[in-house]
């Protein structure tokens, strides 16, 4: 990287916004183009690194103007009504993203979008909608919750509250009077009224927990429980744009899946933040397998085929939790975000859906992890494109193959043999082989002022 | 001198000896009775229509499997007057170091007796047996007891043969490579003879089957033919087809049809057995499995999930008598131990362990790998058993098998030396001798060095030929790959950095460009 260039760029940044040299004039084919982003990161990790590193990117001090902003959810809820931002900004939330990733929201609209399903499409259709456990929002549907749960004695179940991460506030349960002093607590301090105000009822609601029918026969290996982390990167909701990272990982529990122990939080969850503090834990294992290692577990136990069709189901997941929040999530060509979902397997192979974080852990545990999240920001950062190398037409960028625009994506290039045909396959390759730096070196033009390596 | 026919014979009555009273007999007994009453079964043919029959219902194919495994752990033919020492291993200066090195073992593990006070083995107390057997499914939680760690190359390297002429003192051929002996072992030309299935112009997995490969060209088909093996149960075919690689969804059952595992009753029988024996009584060498397990497979980044089933394998494999069959063929033999206070009284000796095999460090990683292919724990038992019968013991004894871990070690060197002289001189002169750093790879198959999936299609290719030389081709094979960075070390710390992290490399193009693309 020339230090003539940097200077000249900075030189250039420090006037402001209306130079010459700063915008890159558009052709035919690309957006309009920036050779210098000025950002903003909230963040201590492995985003600064990535952006730190990329070139003609620069960082700005607080109140700078900015391109590219990294951010927290805190600094968006109270900044992002405040703020103008000119056509090229991008921001890495979208405004009430909490609709798809706080638990009682998110179960609220899958549950509509899945009547609007059934209403719409009937019953067969509605089915594929049932990718999340029985789960009811407390203190609104405790009611229901009670009859549900009269019906099926001897159940376990699992609260959670609303707005926490990292497994924090989570326990399990198999009788009512376990959650009897809970009630006396909650319920009575949550009553909302509306009068209040916005903040007090944003209190108000991360202290409400949902109720979820916990899924007792988790598939195992070799007696371990596990869950999935995966990457979707949503760059517009109306029309929906989605991508799926082909990297992901499985979390392991550090010990043995048993019923017996419901007050064993290590077993159950299986977020790393919990394990770390486990007592048997071992920083250096990790305990994580890539995705592309759990596929091939899975696919020497069970064959191509089966677990062919599993990861068309945890597509399915993605597309329809994406759709259910289509019309309610505030559309705004400045947002894009990075979502981290966690899938549960039982021992069916049926994939549910358990939570969808808009803020997925970035920090790494170890080198491995690091280069994964490394290039997961990266490539994200290239499909963001604010350096305007990209037609719109790619189909993969990196480690992202698109998996939804508009309508499904398919591997197959359109064309009058494919018109019609059922054998399309999505465009999906979750946990398979991931050469996005080959891919990229085909793909991208030099950064702008680089000359080509 | 026996004439080929009579050996023949005699291999042939060792195979029905074998085969008499196993389970399968009985079933072949019991089929060829059943089918007397079916219409197609004349009186007057009856010889010719039960054999069609049994051939039409599948239990030739059966027969034929089991015969074919008997052919493979076959101890060596020799001279009826030969003591079976003799046969094992002919050379008799390999018998003095695997003797010398079996007696090392023993006086470390006595050693390791006295000092923690534990005996050899000892009944467990009728609590401990009820929390073991509740227990089962979870013992990796519980904390390991001691260590031990054998420097078994250190015997290699000095291994004598007293026929060799040192008279000529220290020259640069004698001190050219570690190994100090000879043995005959292949070269270039020789493997490429050997191994026609990998060459350049034939397609297999682990490199036809790359994503950017149209699976039409070669993997679709493959597939198409390995299903057809797996239908037609025939270990032979299913020993071919490895050659070019099983795919990920039908190696679990090709590899149980090459090491005919058929899950019978009686292997179900005798898995439960050990299990109760592992209930019952504990060993001092269970905690070398402990430690073992602890300190290799737990702390990998993809075995630690197989902890507990590890634990299952491997204190199981310590009790099962019927490996004791294999050192028939093993110039090792197993190790003995006297009841207190009979020491030397041949009456009171027993096998200890009951197995014969006194596990060592990275043991466990011989099992790790079957993990990711077997659920069921008895037919994980069954396959790991069979493979360490047929290959994995030859890794840790002294003997002149082609197989053997000597053979090994002299062959990547001599690979080395022959294709690679410039860089062999450079290690030896900065002290890093190829050996020294490749020996922990090739003693465990490279285990826990390659990339799983990369370790299966190896493991692919040690079934499909029935040897463990490609073990030693490979090994050679990343020696050339690094070669350009480990000409520009200068100590051994260095040339260890350039080849501590395998897990990236591709096993099949290696070996192919090694063996076919270089110039030789």
């Amino acid at each position: 990287m020339c230090t003539v260039r940097w200077q000249a760029c900075l030189c250039v940044c420090a006037y402001g916004q209306h130079l010459a040299g700063n915008h890159i004039k558009a052709d035919s084919n690309h957006r309009e183009g920036r050779s210098c982003v000025r950002y903003k990161c909230s963040l201590m990790n492995t985003v600064l690194d990535v952006l730190h590193q990329r070139p003609g990117w620069v960082e700005v001090k607080e109140d700078g103007e900015w391109d590219f902003n990294w951010c927290d959810v805190g600094w968006l809820r109270e900044n992002f009504d405040h703020s103008y931002m000119e056509e090229h900004v991008r921001i890495c939330h979208f405004r009430n993203h909490y609709e798809l990733t706080r638990k009682n929201l998110m179960v609220k609209n899958l549950k509509r979008y899945r009547k609007t399903v059934e209403r719409e499409a009937g019953r067969l259709e509605a089915v594929k909608c049932d990718f999340f456990p029985l789960t009811f929002v407390l203190p609104s549907e405790y009611h229901l919750f009670v009859e549900d749960f009269k019906r099926s004695p001897g159940s376990t179940w699992i609260m959670k509250p609303v707005a926490r991460s990292q497994g924090k506030g989570i326990f399990l349960f198999r009788k009512l009077k376990d959650i009897m002093e809970w009630k006396k607590v909650k319920i009575c301090s949550s009553n909302t009224d509306c009068t209040r105000s916005d903040e007090q009822r944003d209190e108000a609601q991360v202290e409400s927990y949902v109720v979820q029918s916990y899924i007792e026969n988790p598939y195992l290996i070799h007696g371990r429980k596990f869950d999935l982390r995966v990457y979707i990167l949503v760059t517009s909701y109306l029309p929906l744009k989605a991508w799926l990272y082909r990297d992901g990982f499985a979390r392991f529990s550090n010990t043995r899946f048993s019923l017996r122990t419901i007050d064993d939080q290590y077993v159950h969850l299986t977020n790393v933040a919990v394990q770390k503090t486990a007592p048997v834990y071992n920083p250096e294992k990790g305990c994580k397998w890539q995705m592309q290692q759990l596929r091939r577990y899975l696919t020497a136990k069970h064959g191509t085929y089966v677990v062919e069709e599993l990861f068309k189901d945890i597509d399915n997941i993605f597309i329809r939790s994406l759709q259910s929040v289509q019309k309610v999530i505030i559309n705004d060509k400045h947002c894009f975000e990075l979502y981290g979902y966690d899938i549960l397997l039982d021992q069916d192979l049926k994939p549910w859906l358990i939570e969808v974080n808009a803020s997925p852990s970035l920090t790494a545990s170890n080198q491995d992890d690091y280069e994964m999240k490394y290039s997961l920001i990266e490539d994200t950062l290239h499909i963001v494109d604010m350096e305007g190398r990209l037609t719109g037409k790619e189909k993969r960028v990196g480690g992202f193959d698109l998996m939804w625009n508009d309508g499904p994506v398919f591997r197959e290039n359109a064309g009058l043999e494919t018109l019609g045909s059922p054998f399309q396959t999505a465009n999906t390759h979750l946990g398979g082989v991931n050469d996005r730096k080959k891919q990229l070196r085909q793909l991208l033009k030099p950064f702008p002022g680089q000359k080509k390596v | 001198m026996m004439n080929e026919g009579s050996e023949l014979s005699v291999t042939i009555a060792q195979i029905v000896q074998r085969l008499k009273g196993t389970h399968l007999h009985s079933q072949l007994e019991k089929q060829a009775k059943e089918c007397l009453h079916r219409p197609e079964i004349r009186l007057e043919s009856i010889k010719e229509d039960v054999r069609k029959f049994l051939r039409a219902t599948g239990w030739e194919r059966k027969l034929q499997n089991a015969v074919y495994r008997e052919l493979h752990i076959l101890p060596p033919s020799g001279h009826p007057e030969a003591p079976l020492e003799h046969t094992k291993e002919p050379l008799a200066y390999m018998r003095k170091a695997q003797a010398s090195w079996e007696k090392r073992i023993l006086k470390s593990l006595n050693s390791m007796c006295t000092e923690l006070g534990v005996p050899l083995a000892r009944k467990r107390p009728v609590l401990e047996q009820k929390e073991l057997t509740s227990k089962w499914n979870e013992m990796g939680a519980d904390e390991p007891a001691c260590v031990l760690f054998f420097i078994f190359w250190k015997v290699l390297i000095n291994l004598k043969n007293p026929n060799h002429d040192h008279s000529d003192g220290l020259t640069a051929r004698s001190h050219w490579g570690l190994i100090p002996i000879s043995l005959s072992v292949r070269d270039v030309p020789q493997l490429r003879e050997a191994y026609p299935e990998l060459s350049l112009s034939c397609s297999q997995l682990g490199i036809d089957d790359h994503a950017h490969v149209p699976p039409d060209l070669f993997e679709s088909e493959h597939i198409r033919i390995g299903k057809k093996v797996v239908d037609e149960q025939d270990s032979a075919a299913a020993q071919q087809y490895s050659r070019q690689g099983s795919p990920t969804g039908l190696r679990a059952q090709l590899w149980a049809l090459i090491l005919n595992i058929t899950n019978d009753p009686e292997d179900v029988a005798h898995y439960e057995q050990l299990k109760a024996a592992v209930i019952h009584h504990d060993l001092l060498v269970d905690n070398l499995i402990y430690k073992d397990v602890k300190l290799t497979a737990s702390n990998d980044d993809y075995y630690f999930v197989f902890e507990d089933v590890l634990y299952q394998v491997l204190l199981c494999f310590s009790r099962d008598t019927a490996v004791l069959e294999h050192f028939s063929y093993n110039s090792a033999t197993p190790p003995k131990s006297y009841i207190q206070g009979k020491t030397g009284e041949e009456e009171f000796a027993v096998v200890y362990p009951p197995n014969g095999v006194i596990p060592f460090h990275g043991f466990s990683m011989y099992v790790a790998p079957l993990c990711f292919l077997y659920n069921e724990p008895c037919k994980l038992y069954s396959v790991f058993r069979e493979m360490y019968v047929r290959y994995f013991f030859r890794l840790h004894s002294i003997s002149s098998s082609p197989s053997g871990i000597v053979s090994l070690c002299l062959q990547f060197e001599r690979l080395l030396q022959i294709h690679l002289p410039q860089l062999f001189f450079h290690l030896q002169e900065i002290m890093a001798q190829p050996l020294r750093i490749a020996f922990k790879w090739m003693v465990r198959a490279f285990s826990g060095y390659l990339s799983t999936d990369q370790l299966l299609l190896l493991w692919d290719r040690i079934l499909g030929y029935d040897s463990l030389e490609l073990v030693a081709v490979l090994a050679a094979a990343v020696f050339a790959f690094r070669a350009e960075n480990l000409m520009e070390v200068t100590s051994l710390a260095s040339a260890e950095a350039v080849l501590a992290d395998l897990s990236t490399l591709k096993v099949m193009p290696l070996l192919q460009i090694f063996l076919f693309a270089n110039v030789i």
